[in-house]
């Protein structure tokens, strides 16, 4: 009964994942240091790529490991914004409005799962959208945003010009490190497993022993605050907050398009598609409305022929788990390999 | 036939109502721990409505269960199988995304209290006695109904219940298939594992259960002896006139 049980071990790192850890150290080390041999342009690009990552890989989480598909998450993208211009008018530093907007964000976020997480499939999409519309017109009717005038976050003036742009790209790689290893941490504890097994049978879920409602409120709340964090450094990098353009839907859009083109519900696979993203707005954006449309089109196709998105094809072919969130049973005189 | 039972399941009055058809009326069921039960009844009997009220799915219209004598009527499924009542469904339902281990992780990890490497053990001490070792790593999605009929059972038994739920675990199951399902559950029973099991394949059932339930529109028609309930008049009626083999 026993020999089988004792004959097999469980797996989570491979080689290959120990590798990519040291590897993303360096990498992380190496753009903590750009401040001192890159150019101003260059630092302000990379922190927009920051900025790309945590929302691809906070709505990831969402939708790809969590099965919450929403079109509104630029109802915490533009509150992130919104109230950091709010505490910074109260005469705090800039940047320490940013962390306090982000919290705020992340609790008024949980009253909102309450009501929200009733909702299932395509109702809490639209519905969430719903929430972003209602939110953008109650942050208009605050007298300090003037409407869809907007404000500048003019408290960033205290600081010149190129002190700036190193705080705020030192601050968004930061955020982005801090918030990529807590979803990591969280989905490779039990609670990750959890927020999977709701996704895909939530009755199978509760019947053994899970409880979905706290679940899926943590996520929702992970969620909303990474993409707080997001629209609040936005803010610093763009200096001005106009409400039509952090409430903007195409935030949503831009989200899903990374998310699928990387590969949804791959930890792997949302950091890839926010560098192509990056990397075709880079390239491309200059094209006006056709930039747009092939956004468009390259989602749609991506999810009609390549539904795993690239990073989950590479997944099945070379069996890389470069950030395993999963488990692996592997016989015991055959650890540390990486073959399954 | 219902009985107090100190250490077991007791339900009484357990009436359920979807819209303006009645689905369980006044069901009264007691079961000991250490019991094998069998429920038989043709389809719409109320058969899977009541495993999933002693499971906790739905709230009732009207009356109560004591697990062993503690009221667990208002306890939702999560709750219940935290308490050692678990089920399996009749249409399995894996959790497609993640492999047979997450699967059964997943219930070794929520349903008891467990540290990690418990809950690893019970993970694969469950996958094992459910015959799934050669397919641990593989996705749930991939499974055929075997292995996906087998998965249920290992994800119940990772909760380490007391109290089994099986509703018609073996159906769609070859004879083959079914013989190696009843041997499992026979050592299930040798562990001490009270099981309630909905099977319309009685020649499979009747290996395992050693009290028999028919149920017929809502109502329990016979309990008892097996023999002795497949001879009941009322249960054959209740199968269309018919013996049942």
């Amino acid at each position: 009964m026993s020999q089988w049980t004792n004959s097999v071990t469980i797996q989570r790192w491979t080689p290959s994942s120990r590798y990519a850890i040291v590897f993303a150290g360096l990498v992380l080390v190496l753009l903590a240091l750009a401040p001192l041999f890159a150019s101003n342009g260059l630092l302000d690009r990379l922190t927009a790529l920051f900025i790309y990552v945590i929302l691809a890989a906070m709505w990831n989480a969402l939708a790809g490991y969590g099965g919450l598909i929403s079109v509104g998450q630029q109802a915490f993208f533009g509150l992130g914004a919104y109230f950091t211009i709010r505490i910074a008018d109260l005469g705090l530093d800039p940047f320490i409005s940013v962390a306090l907007a982000a919290l705020i964000v992340g609790v008024i976020s949980y009253p909102i799962s309450l009501v929200m997480l009733r909702l299932k499939g395509g109702e809490f999409a639209i519905g969430m959208w719903v929430v972003a519309s209602i939110l953008h017109l109650m942050v208009n009717l605050d007298g300090l945003i003037q409407g869809e005038t907007g404000i500048s976050l003019v408290s960033l003036n205290h600081y010149d010009s190129a002190q700036r742009l190193t705080i705020i790209y030192l601050l968004t790689l930061g955020s982005m490190a801090g918030l990529l290893a807590l979803l990591f941490f969280v989905l490779r504890s039990k609670t990750g497993s959890a927020i999977q097994a709701i996704r895909d049978n939530e009755e199978a879920a509760t019947s053994v022993g899970v409880k979905p409602e706290k679940t899926k409120q943590l996520l929702f709340v992970i969620a909303a605050f990474g993409i707080g964090v997001a629209g609040a450094l936005w803010l610093t990098s763009a200096t001005t907050f106009l409400p039509k353009t952090y409430f903007s839907v195409q935030w949503s859009a831009y989200m899903i398009f990374m998310v699928l083109v990387g590969g949804i519900g791959k930890f792997e696979g949302a950091i890839l598609g926010a560098i192509i993203f990056f990397l075709v707005e880079t390239w491309f954006s200059s094209t006006g409305v056709w930039y747009l449309v092939s956004l468009g089109a390259i989602a749609i196709a991506f999810s009609l022929f390549l539904p795993k998105g690239i990073w989950g094809e590479l997944e099945r072919r070379f069996n890389w788990h470069f950030l395993p969130v999963g488990y692996q049973v592997v016989e015991k005189n055959k650890i540390n390999t990486d073959k399954k | 036939m219902t009985h107090a039972v100190s250490n077991g399941l007791l339900a009484s009055d357990l009436v359920k109502n979807f819209g303006s058809v009645s689905v369980l009326k006044n069901i009264n069921f007691s079961m000991n721990a250490d019991e094998a039960v069998g429920i038989v009844g043709p389809n719409g009997a109320g058969k899977t409505t009541l495993l999933s009220a002693l499971a906790g799915a739905f709230q009732l219209d009207q009356g109560s269960i004591l697990l062993n004598n503690q009221d667990v009527t208002e306890k939702c499924a999560s709750a219940r199988c935290n308490l050692g009542v678990v089920r399996t469904h009749q249409i399995p339902k894996p959790f497609d995304g993640m492999t047979v281990f997450e699967n059964v992780l997943v219930a070794a990890s929520y349903g008891v209290d467990a540290d990690k490497q418990t809950a690893y053990q019970h993970t694969l001490n469950a996958i094992q006695l459910s015959g799934m070792e050669h397919v641990a790593n593989r996705q749930a999605e991939s499974l055929g109904l075997l292995d996906r009929k087998r998965l249920e059972l290992a994800r119940a038994l990772a909760t380490q219940p007391k109290i089994l739920l099986l509703d018609e675990i073996a159906g769609g199951l070859t004879e083959a298939e079914s013989v190696q399902l009843v041997d499992t559950i026979k050592e299930l029973r040798r562990q001490g594992i009270g099981i309630i099991w909905i099977e319309h394949i009685v020649h499979v059932l009747l290996q395992v259960a050693e009290r028999l339930i028919c149920m017929d529109s809502g109502e329990i028609i016979a309990d008892g002896e097996p023999q002795a309930v497949l001879s009941n008049p009322q249960v054959v009626k209740a199968y269309l006139g018919g013996g049942i083999e």
